[in-house]
């Protein structure tokens, strides 16, 4: 972890505000006013005004992906979707969310009141800390902190404790059985998700994720499938996204552990999922797509944002493609699947690199291959093990006719 | 050096503040628009009971939960505990691996072959059946 003045945006702005020395080849204009010895108030201007950049850039993202998910999901539907507020229903989502905004707020009298109002700010908080650490560009980050990949697993699983605070404060049955179904889910699948992380952290050698980026030659997602195939599906679950949005079963829990909320505290519960899910694509392209890497004469900025969109587009397909599993289907794909194949994952990347600690080109190509053989053989093993517990009873053609069995 | 650490936390802790303050902003301005009678407020006492079917609730608050929640409770967090075990290793896998070799290697497979005895024991117990 360099200096803070590594990062091109910060320094840029810090360099437009303080008379330091050694700022002056960074000045376009000859504006700054605040003099050396006071170089702390500087600092604290331009991170606050990144800060108010980055969090607004978050909030809008977010409207832009409500947006964009009913747009598509419309179309894979072959319907229209949003589309009468302003060009292409572009306005919907700031209808929405004034609409959210003047609504009654009601509060149940059986409610916990201070849980009750702490559960739905304890959701969008930790999701916002996901922004500030990863590295957008070669030099366009916020922050570079040497522990990363750890602060990034640490941050992302507070919103379990979040969701079964809701649950628990609303005073009603179907929040609670809502919250600790999600809890549950929720924390069987952060273990395939912190091993598979494990096998981005043997790539590159460090916790640092601006180094994730920079020693991921192949990127991850073809070099190490298994790995990626896990934490894709396991960041789903813990997005409580569809097809794992089993705590929002609308036909048998009303919603889930939200079931009482109304007004801005619901509002912010819709803003923490989808912004986790914008969050989480960024952490997946960073740790499986090579983050901002890609040819040079497009700008390390706009790969990074293409790439962002990418993901964000996979999950919006899940949504449109799979149904809903079972709860008892969950908890057998996580600790009977996904545990296993991120450890196999993990274990025979180490073992490769014990063999070849400096993988030459044709090594890393073997490698690649090895990786893809067991990615096709574990996957074939544990879907026939795993088989009869994950479908339940044999699919005819009469039961999906019928819907039977 | 130490500047740096500084300076990168500092701006989380920055960065954690004002995360903070928006969504309690955003619940306090609602709440300021009940006050100017934007937003609507008639509170009756069928409304606030807790939420059954739409009509009125006619079951307790607390019902019991599947005992099997607390053995996925507790499997997380022995397995969880072995993931944070894995990072460290991880990190320095690189280097290490060159240093001592296959041995390295070996000494985190016999950890993990350990923890997952008992995982293929639980699995075997029934614990990760749900029935």
């Amino acid at each position: 972890m360099g200096p803070i003045r590594e990062s091109f945006i910060f320094e840029f702005l810090y360099c437009h505000l303080s008379l330091e020395a050694s700022c002056s080849s960074v000045r376009i204009l000859n504006i700054a006013f605040i003099p050396e010895n006071l170089s702390w108030i500087s600092f604290t201007l331009t991170a606050f005004f990144w800060i108010f950049v980055f969090i607004n850039a978050a909030l809008v993202g977010v409207l832009m992906l409500i947006w964009g998910e009913r747009r598509l999901i419309g179309k894979f539907q072959a319907r229209l979707g949003p589309n009468r507020w302003g060009p292409l229903g572009l306005f919907t989502p700031v209808a929405d969310a004034i609409k959210v905004m003047f609504k009654e707020d009601i509060e149940p009298t059986l409610s916990d009141k201070l849980i009750y109002v702490l559960a739905p700010i304890l959701m969008v908080v930790p999701v916002f800390m996901i922004f500030p650490v990863i590295p957008y560009g070669t030099k366009t980050f916020l922050t570079n902190i040497s522990v990363g990949v750890v602060f990034v697993l640490a941050i992302t699983s507070i919103n379990s404790l979040s969701v079964l605070m809701a649950g628990w404060a609303s005073g009603n049955r179907f929040a609670i059985i809502g919250g600790i179904r999600a809890v549950a889910m929720l924390l069987s699948y952060e273990i395939p998700m912190g091993i598979s992380a494990a096998g981005v952290v043997i790539v590159a050698g460090s916790l640092s994720l601006s180094e994730v980026v920079n020693n991921q030659v192949i990127p991850n997602a073809i070099f190490q499938p298994l790995g990626f195939i896990t934490f894709l599906i396991a960041s789903t679950a813990e997005l409580n996204r569809s097809p794992f949005d089993i705590t929002e079963a609308e036909s048998e829990l009303v919603a889930g552990y939200m079931t009482d909320y109304s007004s801005m505290k619901f509002g912010l519960f819709y803003l923490g999922e989808f912004m986790a899910t914008i969050a989480s694509s960024a952490i997946i392209v960073t740790f499986y797509f090579s983050g901002w890497r890609g040819p040079s004469f497009i700008p390390s900025e706009i790969w990074f944002l293409a790439k962002w969109i990418g993901v964000i587009a996979i999950f919006i397909w899940f949504r449109a493609t799979f149904p809903r599993l079972r709860i008892d289907q969950i908890m057998s794909l996580a600790w009977k699947g996904l545990f296993e194949l991120s450890l196999i994952n993990v274990l025979v990347l180490a073992l490769m690199i014990a063999i070849w600690p400096d993988p030459s080109g044709i090594q890393l190509l073997i490698m690649t291959l090895i990786n893809w053989v067991v990615f096709f053989l574990s996957i074939y093993i544990f879907g026939k093990i795993l088989s009869p517990n994950l479908t339940g009873n044999k699919i005819t053609k009469r039961s999906v006719v019928y819907g039977l069995d | 050096m130490l500047k740096d650490y500084f300076d990168h936390y500092a701006i989380i802790g920055f960065y954690l503040a004002i995360a903070i303050s928006v969504p309690i902003g955003m619940i306090v301005l609602s709440k300021l628009a009940q006050f100017i009678k934007v937003r609507p407020s008639n509170p009756s006492k069928l409304k606030e009971s807790m939420y059954e079917c739409g009509m009125k609730p006619e079951t307790e608050r607390w019902q019991g939960f599947n005992i099997k929640y607390y053995f996925y409770a507790l499997l997380f967090v022995i397995f969880d505990v072995e993931t944070i075990f894995l990072f460290p290793w991880a990190a320095k896998y690189g280097i290490w691996s060159k240093e001592f070799g296959l041995m390295f290697f070996l000494s985190m497979f016999v950890f993990l072959a350990v923890v997952t005895l008992g995982y293929v024991y639980a699995w075997k117990k029934g614990d990760l059946e749900w029935n």
